[in-house]
């Protein structure tokens, strides 16, 4: 055993200096170098001001937006560090809701989002829109959530059904080649060309 | 299910197909100690590695003194790994001002690292520093990796070799795994992970002011760096809590597409190796078929649950149909971008590996859709499998599976020329029993015990999963969750690290044997009554064989689980 200790330590040293210094620092520097957007997290700024990632979800409640999928992520109480309450799309603590099919908790969250969506848009509404992303930081939903929530969108901004479909059409993103991924509408990205659309 | 579904998964199943055989020359070349194109640059460090290190590189080693040098190298990465946790909040490369690790979870969360586990009790970007992701876990999941790919190695040379009193230089073929392997494939995939919007940089989380004027922290930090080796090397603790379902971690079809083919890479790559070190290609795709065909049964079954969607959900007035406009199904837990059919196949690929990335939450499968990798991970890993622990776990079953056809016909069974004795078969029967006593043990005192019991998020036999899949999860090294269990408690930190342990360690010491016995044989030449391994045959044999076994150990836990689960789902209970 003791033969075998200078091997190694000599390479846990080893090895840290290489994989664990030298590979992500180069990378890093490469990385900011070739992609200096990507490497720093896709941010958008708006008025030289961070408004968010491109990447990540936030949260929309107000009628005059699109809205993003529900989140389960959470923040530490602010009154007790030992318990957590919900915070939707902190994108510090990324979680999903982990509720099983049969968890009647599940089943009561979506009836409630069900009801609120319908308010508006009578009929079924898509899946993703009542259902909690796997990180809690979904940045897209679906064109046929968007679709959804078209006439809500319309009547807070005044504005024509017509014009929003074809905004939705113009920020959907079709699968990769036609053929790999899903097609996906980025809320920010929508919620934000929406505000640069010319006044009524 | 969709024919566009269909379509992606065939996608992937022929870039590994394509993959696998330049992958395994280059790797049957590397560790036969020939040169290769990387020598050039890579040579002088390597030699500058064993000067350092003391290591003769020409001195082969007796299985034992393999096993104990490996041994010695885990325990003195454990300690490193652990006084790292624990002195995180002294060190620079901190800029959340993360505070030092308790000593459950740094225990827990080093013998998750050290063991290609990468269980997280943790949540990287709540609790770990930028200095512990790199130096910490990113150096232990390239390691790791390498560890298992040279035991692995180490036993198929106990096949290929004629009256051998070695199985190779442990050191060795630890130095030219990273250098050659793990390291340039890294470097080329980490490039190609920013272009797709991954974050690499070491600033402080960025705060936003969002649309609506709300505040947003949004974690950042090295994550393509790490990403890289946490799928290729088959060990998947995530940069973010959240896993390869973080938009920063996983953010386009194309990089989730990168991931899935990084994650069975060098698993297939490795059956190839075998083939060619025994001689016999064939020898190799027969085990790549099996492994293919359990792989596609996976997938078909994970694909089928969840597009069916969830049937709780159909009076509420939502429209889970696939259309051109969505992809329906059973989209809780799962993220837009990439729908049911890659969710599907991502969950199934990270259990077939030890990898345990995930993408979607597995505590929101449907129960048959979760069942899929809980299964695989009970059948070992052996689907392509962990780098290395893949291979050696799937020729345990071969070895079981031709003691079987070998009593059916009356005649010694042997495998590529090998006599298989009782001495291989005990030490087989061991390896593969160690791994269920300890989840089903444990699983059973955690479901009696109110500090288990205490853990669990979702009542009903949904929480008993959640137990069951903590436990087999730890024990076969994978680290995927059922993650609504509270798992950062004493109990469960303690617990699942000893499963991680034995689940890695008891396996590889009676393995070890078995190759050191296997290379003291002679290689016997096929003869009129040798049963041929390189057909259809075979690969039903060994099929049959690896469900019977998994089955009779594992169908009474599955049953309280999953499969009541669903039945009950079907009547409309709720908990």
């Amino acid at each position: 055993m003791l033969n075998h200790l200078r091997p190694a330590l000599v390479l846990t040293l080893a090895f840290t200096a290489l994989c664990g210094l030298a590979y992500p620092l180069a990378m890093t520097g490469l990385a900011q170098a070739l992609f200096p957007i990507q490497a720093n997290g896709s941010l958008i700024l708006k008025d030289n001001r961070v408004i968010g990632s491109a990447l990540i979800g936030q949260s929309f409640v107000s009628d005059t937006y699109f809205h993003g999928r529900p989140s389960a992520t959470t923040d530490t109480d602010p009154t007790d560090s030992t318990k957590t309450v919900a915070a939707p799309y902190n994108a510090a603590n990324s979680s999903g809701s982990n509720l099983g099919p049969t968890s009647q908790a599940l089943i009561d969250r979506i009836k409630a989002d069900v009801a609120t969506a319908q308010a508006d848009h009578p009929g079924p509404v898509p899946v993703d829109l009542v259902t909690s992303s796997a990180s809690g930081l979904d940045p897209d939903i679906t064109p046929a959530a968007a679709a959804f929530q078209v006439a809500r969108v319309a009547k807070a901004r005044h504005t024509s059904e017509d014009q929003l479909r074809a905004l939705i059409a113009a920020h959907t993103k079709e699968r990769l080649a036609g053929l790999i991924g899903e097609p996906t509408v980025n809320v920010l990205e929508l919620n934000l060309a929406l505000d640069d659309l010319p006044a009524h | 299910m969709t024919l566009n579904g269909w379509f992606q998964i065939a996608l992937f199943g022929v870039i590994v197909v394509l993959l696998t055989r330049p992958i395994g020359g280059y790797m049957t070349r590397l560790f036969a100690g020939e040169r290769t194109f990387l020598s050039p640059i890579l040579h002088p460090l390597e030699i500058g590695l064993y000067r350092l290190a003391g290591v003769d590189e020409r001195t082969e080693q007796h299985w034992w003194t393999y096993t104990v040098a490996m041994l010695a190298f885990n325990l003195v990465c454990f300690a490193s790994l652990y006084a790292l946790l624990r002195l995180q909040g002294l060190l620079p490369l901190n800029p959340q001002g993360m505070t030092a690790v308790t000593p459950d979870l740094a225990l827990n969360t080093a013998i998750s690292f050290i063991t290609n586990t990468n269980w997280q009790n943790y949540g990287g970007e709540t609790t770990l520093s930028y200095l512990v992701q790199m130096v910490g876990l990113t150096v232990h999941n390239f390691v790791s990796a390498a560890t298992g790919i040279a035991l692995a190695v180490a036993l198929v040379r106990g096949f290929s070799r004629r009256s051998s009193k070695t199985v190779g230089n442990f050191w060795v073929d630890l130095v030219r795994c990273t250098l050659y392997v793990l390291l340039p494939i890294s470097l080329v995939c980490v490039l190609f992970f920013v272009w797709q919007g991954v974050p690499q940089n070491l600033g402080a989380y960025t705060e936003a002011t969002t649309l609506e004027g709300a505040k947003q922290l949004i974690a950042q930090g090295p994550v393509a760096s790490q990403l890289v080796i946490k799928m290729l090397g088959t060990n998947g603790g995530g940069f973010f809590n959240a896993n390869s379902a973080h938009p920063f971690e996983n953010p386009t079809a194309l990089s989730n597409l990168l991931q899935m083919v990084l994650i069975f890479l060098l698993g297939a790559g490795l059956t190839n190796l075998f083939g060619r070190m025994v001689g016999d290609e064939r020898q190799g795709w027969a085990l790549f078929s099996t492994m293919g065909m359990l792989f596609v049964a996976g997938v078909a079954i994970c694909y089928w649950a969840e597009a069916t969607g969830n049937p709780a959900f159909a009076p509420l007035g939502i429209d889970q149909t696939p259309s051109i406009a969505q992809a329906g199904g059973n989209m809780e837990g799962k993220e837009v971008r990439f729908g049911i059919a890659n969710s599907a196949l991502f969950t199934t690929i990270t259990t077939d590996a030890s990898c345990g990335a995930v993408n979607t939450m597995h505590d929101s499968l449907t129960p048959l859709g979760g069942l899929v990798p809980l299964a695989n991970i009970m059948l070992g890993e052996t689907i392509f499998g962990g780098v290395g622990s893949g291979l050696y776990g799937m020729l345990l079953y071969v070895i079981i599976a031709m003691f079987v056809a070998g009593l059916m016909v009356g005649r010694t069974p042997e495998y590529v020329g090998k006599k298989l004795e009782a001495k291989e078969v005990k030490m087989t029967m061991l390896a593969l029993l160690c791994v269920p006593l300890v989840n089903i043990g444990l699983t059973s005192i955690a479901s009696a015990i109110p500090a288990g019991v205490a853990g669990v998020s979702n009542a009903g036999p949904h929480g008993f999963t959640e137990i069951l899949y903590a436990y087999v999860s730890s024990a076969g090294n994978n680290g995927s969750a059922f993650a609504g269990l509270s798992g950062n408690t004493l109990w469960y930190n303690l617990t699942l690290a000893l499963a991680m342990f034995i689940g890695r360690f008891a396996l590889i010491v009676p393995m070890m044997a078995v190759a050191g016995s296997l290379a003291s044989k002679k290689r016997l030449p096929p003869s009129l009554g040798t049963f041929p391994t390189n057909g259809p045959l075979f690969v039903i044999l060994l099929i049959g064989t690896m469900l019977i076994v998994v089955g009779l150990t594992y169908f009474p836990a599955v049953s309280l689980g999953p499969v009541v689960e669903q039945l009950l789902m079907q009547t409309g209970a709720l908990y």
